[in-house]
């Protein structure tokens, strides 16, 4: 009979109260009815049957009854509600959404198998910790290593595709023939190179993107064999990557081998590889550094003269991510956070004033015989439904603004762009959402059930309980921290986006137009060839009106970052160890001009610089303070690019890694003198036109004439210059608007806080008011009362809050660009615009309760 | 309680059957669960569960009381429950019966004759 008990337990507790023992009894007298053991076990099988059955239909019978009847009394208070869907949305929406994003570009496992084991190497050069390989140190450090299962070597190299419809300009990469096995995606049609298609020689063969593969070839698997044209030459397509295989960035659209010579080998100082490693299993990233360490060292030995100072290293391929974009998405982690916060102290305040204003109701139904478990369940009942419907709306809110975030995905990962709603994120949204509604749900519920009864009838809603004040005064206190921290940060984060933004790049942005025409080979190995080429569109482009110049240059600044050449001055040898290194850019003619790049001294290249006149370079004004302090540069040379040059002009620095590091020194050569077949790579591509008029509507224009000139040439990336440059502070822009908005939330959220506590207190004071004022208390001592209140609250905020923000701003100080972490003017802004919305939040309280009037209240007790 | 008898009409069998039961006189739980079997001849037996489940919905619905009289106490055993149908319980059952009896009307209308077992 015991176990009987114990089945029945089952039944919700109240029905087993009510009918258990009957249940039991009558239980208990069929068994001493029945006779013989099978009769006694079809009673206790029909038994169990029986329990579970209806155990389980009185138990959602309770729950459907509990869920009505929250819904019935969340309807009945939409303000209140609304208000706590809205918070729960918005608090845990953007939170799912920011550590989406953040666990998506920092945490998650890269799209590779084991990509655990996966390494970026890179050379180390004084000033340079990364710094690709050159094609001999790799192979080097190839076959001499042991800690890796494979070593591969790419490049991002852009061709131009012909022959299908227009002519374009393609993004994709060179490889090594065992890159593909080192990442270790199979493809999706065909197969990935091998050792044997990098072999000199080889069928000339690539691999298609996923995107090339559906937007050029209407992804038709026939496509496989198919021979297509890249920069005039014939590569027959051997495979397709599957759709979310991004390698080494996702612009790349199409793979070939390189196919190396014994000649590619040949300059040990030409950097340009880059390297990634797959390491053998057991080996620790710690004990292949140490390795590569020691191969670096005996490089160094070997070739003392071009491996000077230069040493090898590696890191995690999942760390490839500049301290910067770390940093950004940390602070947006922690902005999110702030808001959580926010939303968690004024949902708990939404709450508690509810359950205050509730005990009556309470009181009464558990007087007249309510049960404190019923009533707590369905305060429960109704929190989590709050929470359900707020996790949905959460989880609707994270998937809008996913895609909005995703710019602050780097680049330079070789994930996709935007992160998937996957279901880490359904999980965290449930788990913040579930932690959210407890947390803050459940003890106000308690506490509104333990004060059920007789006492909490005689108490009423008057007094609140001093325990109730103190709680919600503290959680108004963190909710002002919070919003002062974020107002700080954000604060200076505008600042330092200001500051960046007004940095000189010294050149003109306004009015140009610049695209992309990279010429391909060997149709244009000839310098005299592309001369040509330049001059057809150049002479055209400048008739068209409005223009004023127009000239062509290896790569604009800020687009090219790199480029960068060994400087030899006087003959004296200079060692790579003192970084004595410059940007290194043809351009013809005209083109400081069209950028609006000041001549300081001397002059521009011109159209008799060529190949049998005296090399010439125009150099910036930090070559000059660099190499010749306080002297006459004019006229001095120089060894550079394989070649003794003579300085015939100073030009004005510009900003050409971008507007928040520095920049080498420049150089600017003629782009006639370079013998046929040289320095291939900084063969003038990028095209830049000077209007007076709008840059866009040049395009059509500019479009004829470069079709005029070679109908196969494929044109890209046509920017104007102000595009360029905004994409320096792209990201930044996006960071500060997010976390603009969440300060915007934030210090709503806090002022509602307040003026919601004080409208509460001022009610509940409104019979002490009464009172003082028919003592003699005047209106304005009732005002200060209120006022002071208020202040009090705010500045038990502000002051935690400014010291708080003074050691996160410090941790982001990397992100500030030079602005103070204890910058004065965002401080006292901060502080003030604190003061302020507090004084507006408790203006309205304190006018109510100046207004109480002495006599009604007397009447109403 | 304003609902009309309708309103809960087709009543499930069980809840009929309890209300049958307590029609000539009050009973409490087990005796309402022998009555029934022995009315249907053994094809309805209520089991615990169903029979207090039922109980506390007609309870809820005023179709039947918790009665305080109580039987001799030699007769009486005090956990019992004693229940008794309610005014409106006769109403409903009444209206139930009616139902069934228009429901085989109609079919004898049609030809369908019940069968007798």
């Amino acid at each position: 009979m015991n176990f009987y008990r114990v089945l029945l337990h089952l039944y919700p507790s109240s029905y087993r109260a009510e009918y258990g023992d009957e249940m039991t009894a009558i239980f208990a007298q069929e068994l001493r009815r029945s006779s013989g053991v099978p009769a006694q076990c079809g009673l206790w099988l029909a038994a169990f049957g029986e329990v579970f059955s209806n155990a389980a239909a009185l138990h959602w019978e309770i729950a459907r009854r509990d869920l009505r009847s929250a819904i019935r009394s969340l309807v009945k208070s939409p303000g209140f509600a609304i208000t706590a869907l809205l918070l729960i949305t918005i608090g845990i929406g953007a939170n799912a959404a920011i550590f989406t994003l953040a666990d998506f570009v920092l945490v998650r496992p890269l799209p590779f198998p084991e990509s655990g084991r996966l390494v970026k190497a890179w050379e180390t050069h004084p000033g340079y910790s990364m710094m690709e390989f050159s094609p001999a140190n790799y192979r080097d450090v190839k076959t001499t290593s042991t800690s890796f299962e494979s070593l591969a070597g790419y490049t991002d190299m852009a061709m131009n595709l012909v022959g299908q419809g227009e002519p374009q300009r393609v993004e994709g990469a060179w490889v090594t023939g065992n890159l593909f096995s080192t990442l270790g995606r199979p493809a999706l049609l065909g197969r990935y190179f091998t050792e044997r298609d990098d072999q000199l020689g080889a069928p000339t063969t690539v691999i298609l993107s996923y995107a090339l593969w559906q937007t050029d070839f209407g992804g038709d698997a026939s496509v496989l064999g198919k021979s297509i044209i890249l920069d005039d030459k014939a590569y027959t397509v051997i495979g397709v990557m599957p759709a979310d295989f991004h390698f080494p960035t996702r612009e790349a659209l199409f793979w070939k081998t390189f196919q190396f010579q014994e000649d590619n080998y040949k300059e040990r100082d030409d950097n340009w590889l880059d390297v990634i490693g797959r390491m053998k299993p057991g080996i620790s990233l710690a004990q292949a550094r140490t390795e590569l360490k020691l191969i670096g060292d005996r490089l160094r030995q070997q070739y003392p003269k071009e491996n000077e100072a230069v040493g090898v290293s590696v890191i995690s391929l999942r760390d490839e991510l500049s301290k910067q974009s770390r940093m950004l998405l940390m602070a947006l982690c922690g902005a999110a956070l702030c808001v959580l916060i926010i939303t968690c102290a004024n949902l708990a305040n939404l709450l508690l004033v509810r359950s205050l204003a509730r005990q009556k109701e309470f009181s009464i139904r558990v007087s007249l015989g309510a049960n404190r478990r019923n009533l707590l369940r369905q305060l429960l009942t109704e929190s989590a439904l709050l929470g359900l419907a707020g996790g949905a709306g959460a989880i609707g809110v994270a998937a809008a603004t996913l895609p909005l975030l995703s710019r602050l995905v780097p680049h330079g990962l070789p994930i996709q762009e935007v992160p998937p709603l996957d279901m880490r994120m359904l999980l965290l949204a449930l788990a913040l959402t579930v932690m959210t509604v407890t947390a803050f749900g459940i003890a106000p519920a308690v506490r509104a059930c333990r004060n059920a009864g007789f006492g909490g009838l005689r108490e009423g809603v008057r007094t609140g309980g001093t325990g109730h004040h103190r709680s919600r005064s503290a959680l108004v206190v963190a909710e002002v921290v919070v919003s002062v921290v974020l107002l700080i940060l954000s604060g200076l984060l505008v600042r330092a986006l200001w500051k960046v933004q007004s940095t000189d790049p010294g050149f003109r942005t306004d009015g140009i137009l610049t695209m992309r025409t990279a010429l391909p080979l060997p149709k244009y190995e000839k310098t005299s060839v592309r001369g040509e080429f330049y001059n057809k569109v150049l002479t055209e482009v400048r008739r068209l009106p409005g223009v004023t110049d127009s000239a062509y240059i290896s790569a604009l600044p800020m687009v090219w970052r790199g480029g960068i050449w060994p400087v030899i001055v006087d003959g004296r040898s200079q060692n790579r160890a003192e970084g004595t290194t410059a940007s290194l850019r043809y351009v013809t003619p005209g083109f400081f001009a069209a950028m609006g790049i000041p001549i300081q001294a001397g002059r521009d290249v011109s159209e008799t610089d060529t190949i049998d006149h005296p090399y010439v370079a125009v150099v910036s004004e930090s070559f000059v303070r660099r190499y010749w302090p306080d002297q006459q540069p004019l006229g001095r040379h120089f060894d550079f690019a394989q070649h003794d040059r003579e300085v015939v002009g100073v030009v004005h620095d510009v900003r050409v890694r971008g507007l928040e590091r520095t920049s080498e020194p420049q150089v600017y050569l003629p782009y006639l003198q370079v013998p046929d077949g040289w320095l291939i790579g900084y063969t003038p591509k990028d095209l830049a036109i000077h209007t007076s008029q709008a840059p866009e509507q040049l395009i059509p224009e500019v479009r004829r004439i470069i079709a005029g000139a070679d109908p196969q040439q494929p044109i890209s990336d046509v920017r104007t210059m102000e595009e360029i440059v905004a994409g320096e502070t792209e990201s930044r822009t996006i960071q500060m608007r997010v976390l603009m908005i969440f300060t915007g939330v934030a210090i709503l959220l806090a002022g509602l806080g307040i003026y919601g506590l004080l409208s509460f207190t001022v009610s509940l004071r409104q019979q002490e008011f009464g009172i003082r004022m028919a003592l003699g208390a005047r209106q304005g001592d009732i005002f200060k009362m209120v006022l002071r209140q208020g202040v009090v609250l705010a500045l038990a905020g502000l002051l935690p809050g400014l010291a708080l923000a003074y050691l996160a701003a410090r941790l982001l100080e990397s992100l500030l660009a030079g602005v103070k972490p204890d910058d004065a003017v965002t401080f006292s802004f901060a502080a003030v615009l604190c003061l302020v919305i507090t004084l507006v939040g408790t203006l309205l309280p304190a006018l109510r309760a100046v207004r109480v009037d002495p006599s009604a209240v007397m009447r109403a007790e | 309680m304003t609902e009309s008898p309708e309103s809960l009409l087709p009543l499930q069998p069980t809840t009929f059957h309890i209300l049958l039961s307590l029609a000539d006189e009050d009973r409490h739980g087990y005796a309402i669960i022998l009555d029934v079997a022995q009315r249907t001849n053994g094809e309805l037996k209520l089991s615990a569960g169903t029979l207090y489940r039922s109980i506390q919905r007609m309870l809820e619905a005023g179709l039947i009381t918790e009665t305080k009289t109580r039987p001799a106490p030699e007769m009486d055993d005090e956990r019992r429950r004693y229940y008794r149908i309610t005014p409106f319980g006769t109403a409903v059952a009444q209206a139930e019966a009616g139902r069934l009896r228009s429901l085989l009307k109609m079919a004898r209308l049609c030809g369908v004759e019940p069968r007798t077992t």
